[in-house]
């Protein structure tokens, strides 16, 4: 079993379609959706966890994209930037799933990216800008 | 058993003085006790890395030929104040960009400090001493005369904690508040932060030589907004913002790790500056004052949705309990943030040690001390009779 992290976005085409249940249908695959928003240009996105067998899964991926989805791996959508940061500590206090914490004996940030549900809460709040986040 | 400043120095010089940083004082203390400490222990060196909105830079820029008395003045399109002598104006931190977002007088000063090109723009009127009325040019730190820093207001001893109350996420200078009391920030290296080391200034007045951004740098005055008067605790330290210090320091000689611009997000720029102080171990009373340990030190957490002058208050805390990553407020856990790096603060304490020790760096007495009774004003709208 291997489990993974993708962002999904739907055009506007298919955004009625019911996709995700065919993962489980078809593919018998077990997904979890921590985030979904409908875009002003009205794509969907959702932020999605999927876990399966990993021919199954790969086999999933392929049927998503074939049906038109875009599909990027979730764990590289934060940037933090190492060489800007100054460990400060502020964006520990913005992140909900503690992704984002601050080492107490070094007094360093430390970032759990499978921890991040990419909810964006701490875009914007570096003062240094070493955090991006693309979703 | 007193010392004094010139008797630590001669250690200095001989190699012999003992230099502890701000957190290393503390165990040695614990373990010691105050005597042995005020015997032992020479220096203590504190330090912090925050913004400190209240920064700038004076300049000179040469003159032109023809030469141009400069009435109004940009640097990468950030306006800086012209109106002194011909070719000096005053950059402030947060002064913005006229042509781009999120850059302003802190990026200039970063840029400069990393010997990047800065385009100069001055406009005048004309006059038969300096007829030139135009001059577009670029600039760097090396072709330029005199480049200063001047921070008005910096190292503030304490500062209040922020939290939001409403229902809606707001941007301040204490960073992004989030609604429903979402998260508490606070700005300040506590238990290693100078002024709390020193909080009565005995050793820290004009003319205190000091660490400022990579360089050395002077105590210049008490700072702006310095409010000695501030409620304190028996250790000393004030529950909220207290005193402050103006620093002036070569701009040519500092390191942007320790100058640093930032943004704050629909609030607008600041800049970090790093500052170490050495504080000479005179007696046992300085050890009682430098043990300091962050539960020691307490702040308000103040309602920031409130947009009013005096926040209500949710009551006070220690910044051990603000350090920990999260606090109960209303019965509610609380995720904390600071925006002051204790993690930068130990480094450049560590670099002032290392100074010290290697003879780069001596202690000075000061020249004067700073006010002990000044107290802050506040403004209000008035006609001239009402004054």
């Amino acid at each position: 079993m291997v489990t993974k992290r993708f962002v999904l976005t739907f055009p506007e085409r298919i955004v009625t379609k019911p996709i995700t249940y065919r993962l489980v249908k078809d593919f018998d695959l077990q997904f979890n959706i921590l985030k979904a928003e409908i875009t002003a240009e009205i794509e969907g996105k959702i932020l999605i966890e999927i876990k399966g067998e990993k021919l199954k899964l790969e086999q999933g991926i392929d049927f998503l994209l074939k049906e038109g989805i875009t599909i990027q791996d979730a764990s590289r959508d934060i940037i933090v930037d190492r060489q800007q940061c100054i460990n400060c500590g502020m964006c520990p206090s913005l992140c909900p799933t503690q992704a984002l914490t601050m080492d107490s004996k070094k007094h360093e940030l430390i970032f759990d990216k499978y921890k991040c549900i990419l909810c964006g809460f701490c875009e914007n709040s570096c003062p240094v800008n070493a955090i991006r986040l693309k979703i | 058993m007193a010392k004094t400043i010139e008797e630590i120095n001669e250690k200095i010089r001989n190699g012999t003085a003992v230099v502890l940083n701000a957190e290393e004082i503390i165990g040695y203390v614990g373990e010691n006790g105050v005597k042995k400490a005020a015997r032992d222990i020479d220096v203590v060196t504190t330090a912090t890395f925050g913004p400190m909105c209240s920064s700038g830079a004076f300049f000179n820029f040469g003159h032109s030929d023809p030469p141009i008395r400069m009435t109004k003045v940009w640097l990468n399109d950030v306006p800086a104040y012209a109106g002194i002598a011909a070719v000096d104006a005053y950059l402030g931190a947060t002064e913005l960009s006229e042509s781009l977002t999120n850059y302003g007088g802190a990026h200039v000063i970063q840029d400069l400090v990393e010997k990047k090109p800065v385009k100069l723009k001055a406009i005048s009127y004309g006059t038969d001493c300096y007829p030139r009325r135009e001059i577009n040019t670029f600039i760097n730190l090396e072709s330029i005369n005199q480049a200063y820093l001047f921070n008005p207001r910096n190292a503030y001893q304490n500062y209040a904690a922020a939290v939001n109350s409403s229902n809606k996420t707001i941007f301040t200078y204490m960073g992004k508040l989030m609604p429903n009391l979402g998260n508490i920030t606070y700005s300040t290296s506590s238990q290693i932060s100078p002024l709390l080391n020193d909080p009565y200034l005995r050793t820290i007045g004009i003319g205190t030589r000091i660490f400022l951004a990579g360089a050395e740098g002077y105590v210049a005055w008490q700072g702006t907004q310095h409010n000695p008067c501030r409620e304190r605790l028996s250790n000393g330290t004030p529950n909220g913002a207290a005193g402050t210090i103006a620093v002036i320091g070569d701009l040519k000689k500092m390191n942007s790790r320790y100058l640093k611009a930032a943004v704050f997000y629909r609030y607008g720029v600041s800049l970090y500056v790093g500052i170490g102080i050495p504080i000479p171990v005179l007696d046992e009373e300085m050890i009682d004052f430098l043990k300091v340990r962050d539960e020691d030190i307490l702040t308000h957490i103040f309602d920031y949705s409130v947009q009013r002058r005096n926040k209500p208050s949710y009551g006070t805390v220690n910044y051990k309990q603000l350090r920990s990553g999260s606090l109960i407020l209303k019965g509610k856990k609380i995720p904390t943030g600071s925006l002051s790096s204790y993690q930068m603060a130990l480094e450049i304490a560590d670099i002032l040690k290392e100074k010290i020790k290697c003879k780069k760096f001596f202690l000075t007495n000061m020249v004067a001390p700073l006010p002990a009774d000044e107290r802050q004003n506040v403004l209000n709208g008035l006609t001239e009779n009402e004054l």
